[in-house]
């Protein structure tokens, strides 16, 4: 494989788990859409910050405390230059890309809207900015309003300026999409929002693991990610908000660590982060995914991009060569993210069969039941790329793509 | 286990080409069962007499083990009694979620034991039967595996 700039064998390396068997075969590992597996400078990261330097944060006046406190407030800038926020206040951590969502829905959304207010979602969202936009609806009135999708999988654009009115308040939409692998055009998304005043937050649980992401340069308000897509730990995601969106909003969770004092009476809160971070937070996770950040980064998005591009063109040749094969979403920008069907094998069947070579990939509707109904479809197979796939591994996949035909031949 | 275990002969027979699949007019039960997990869902339309599956045919989509389950099943339900239903039911639930082979004759329903090594493929190898089930219990909402 041509990728001078990624050493595809010494990343595999780092990832331990690459080394073990499914169903006594070597292990395929193409669902890193899903979760991508974690390199071992991760594991150590974490599992040496609970061997020598754990404490709680913010409050100990001993030295251990103190230096988790800076480990942890470190780890929090880190992330911010990792998709240049303007500073590491804009950063809010929470338990991924969904917890992101519903906070802003629960704190910026219920207090500023009512009945008859206007948020525009897209047909390919994933459940996670779909549902608690519904929730809200049930709960203060707010109407959705839906960007269709074109058969290439890409938003139309067209539809999407003619959806604002003078209710609209909001726009919430994915960067990449999870099942079509469809990069949208956000910049330019995000300019038509503020061109009607109004805040735009961007799902970029796919894009951060794919892409080089720069929040300023995107204007957007608020942006949301998952640590775990990004080869950092489950249980820790990310929620940037520009500075005036977090000093408008109220708390979404109360208790420790969050106030500036408490009475019965009376509780006065801290300002942005710490206002929306309640309790102990997961140290060990923010530890970790610093540590994944410093990975990536030392490898370069640009480079992994360029890797991922390489895959996409070559699965995408290797996958259309298979009779009766149709792959789903075939937008012209997009990442290494592959659904598709087989005539004859449906979805399910094929990761079983798949499984059994040692193959792990996904089936089923992917959290976006409308982009499934808009489509036609109950289910689709899909294959996705991390930093440590290699085109054997695309090979494999369709070896055993032949395999599944064969059997319900 | 092997693929070939799991994937029988029969299944991938009956999972193209399923028994008694379509719509019956003089049905007197209907009922919807869906997975939501992978998008199996089958129509499951029941004529029930004297106590008896006079008649039992499903419309639906889904993969080759949901579809297969729902075929064979049809065939070895029509003309048993509500009780002998029931009765395989237990069987045919404890044999692809514990593997627990049958004291009774399962007749072809026994190539489901490969299920049981496969939690994930348990609930397109029941949907069927548990679509079966809210039809003889009356249920009246779609039956979900979830």
């Amino acid at each position: 494989m041509k990728t001078p700039d990624l050493n595809i064998q010494a990343i595999r390396a780092d990832f331990p788990i690459l080394q073990s068997e499914n169903r006594g075969k070597p292990l395929v590992y193409l669902d890193s859409a899903v979760s991508a597996q974690k390199p071992i400078q991760v594991i150590q990261a974490m599992s040496d910050f609970y061997t020598h330097e754990y404490a709680n944060i913010h409050r100990g006046v001993y030295e251990l405390s103190e230096y988790a406190t800076k480990r942890f407030e470190d780890a929090r800038q880190e992330i911010a230059n990792f998709i240049n926020a303007p500073k590491a206040d804009n950063i809010i951590f929470v338990k991924g890309t969904t917890e992101a969502i519903n906070l802003v829905s629960q704190s910026f959304g219920r207090s500023q809207w009512q009945a008859g207010d206007e948020v525009i979602l897209s047909t390919m969202e994933h459940h996670a900015n779909i549902v608690p936009w519904y929730l809200l609806s049930q709960q203060i009135g707010i109407q959705l309003k839906v960007i269709p999708v074109t058969d290439q999988g890409e938003l139309d654009l067209q539809a999407y300026k003619a959806l604002f009115s003078p209710r609209t308040k909001f726009v919430s939409l994915t960067h990449v999409s999870n099942v079509l692998g469809t990069i949208n055009p956000v910049k330019e998304i995000v300019e038509i929002a503020h061109q009607h005043q109004v805040p735009i937050l961007l799902d970029g649980a796919q894009a951060v693991c794919h892409l080089s992401v720069d929040v300023q340069d995107l204007d957007c308000d608020f942006y949301a990610f998952s640590s775990h897509k990004l080869y950092g730990p489950t249980g820790i995601g990310i929620l940037y908000a520009k500075a005036d969106k977090l000093a408008a909003m109220p708390p979404y969770q109360g208790g420790g660590d969050m106030i500036e004092t408490v009475s019965f009476d009376k509780v006065t809160f801290a300002k942005a982060p710490a206002k929306f971070e309640a309790g102990t937070p997961d140290i060990g996770g923010v530890i970790g995914l610093a540590a994944a950040i410093e990975y990536v980064s030392a490898l370069g998005m640009q480079n992994i991009a360029k890797h991922d591009q390489q895959l996409l063109a070559y699965a995408q040749e290797k996958l259309l060569a298979i009779p009766g094969l149709s792959i789903i979403g075939q937008a012209k920008n997009k990442i290494g993210v592959i659904s598709f069907i087989l005539n004859d094998v449906h979805a399910h069947d094929i990761a079983s069969i798949l499984d059994h070579e040692g193959i792990a990939i996904r089936a089923g509707h992917h959290c976006a039941m409308p982009l499934m109904e808009r489509f036609h479809l109950s289910a689709t197979a899909r294959a996705s790329f991390g930093v440590y796939t290699q085109e054997k591994e695309i090979d494999a996949l369709v070896q055993a793509l032949h395999l599944a035909k064969r059997l319900f031949a | 286990m092997s693929l070939r275990e799991l994937y029988q002969e029969i299944i991938i027979d009956h999972g193209k080409l399923p028994r008694n699949f379509g719509s019956l007019d003089q049905a007197n039960h209907h009922q919807l069962g869906h997975n939501p997990l992978c998008g199996d869902r089958l129509m499951l339309h029941a004529l029930i007499e004297n106590d008896k599956i006079q008649d039992l045919k499903f419309e639906g989509a889904g993969c080759a083990i949901s579809m297969a389950s729902a075929s064979l099943m049809t065939e070895s339900l029509k003309g048993k009694t509500i009780e002998q239903a029931m009765d395989l039911f237990k069987h045919f639930h404890e044999l692809v979620t514990l593997g627990k082979e049958a004291e009774i004759d399962m007749g072809k329903l026994a190539v489901f034991a490969g299920v049981a090594e496969f939690p994930a493929r348990v609930k397109c190898a029941s949907l069927a039967w548990h679509t079966l089930q809210a039809i003889l219990h009356n249920k009246q909402d779609p039956v979900s595996t979830e």
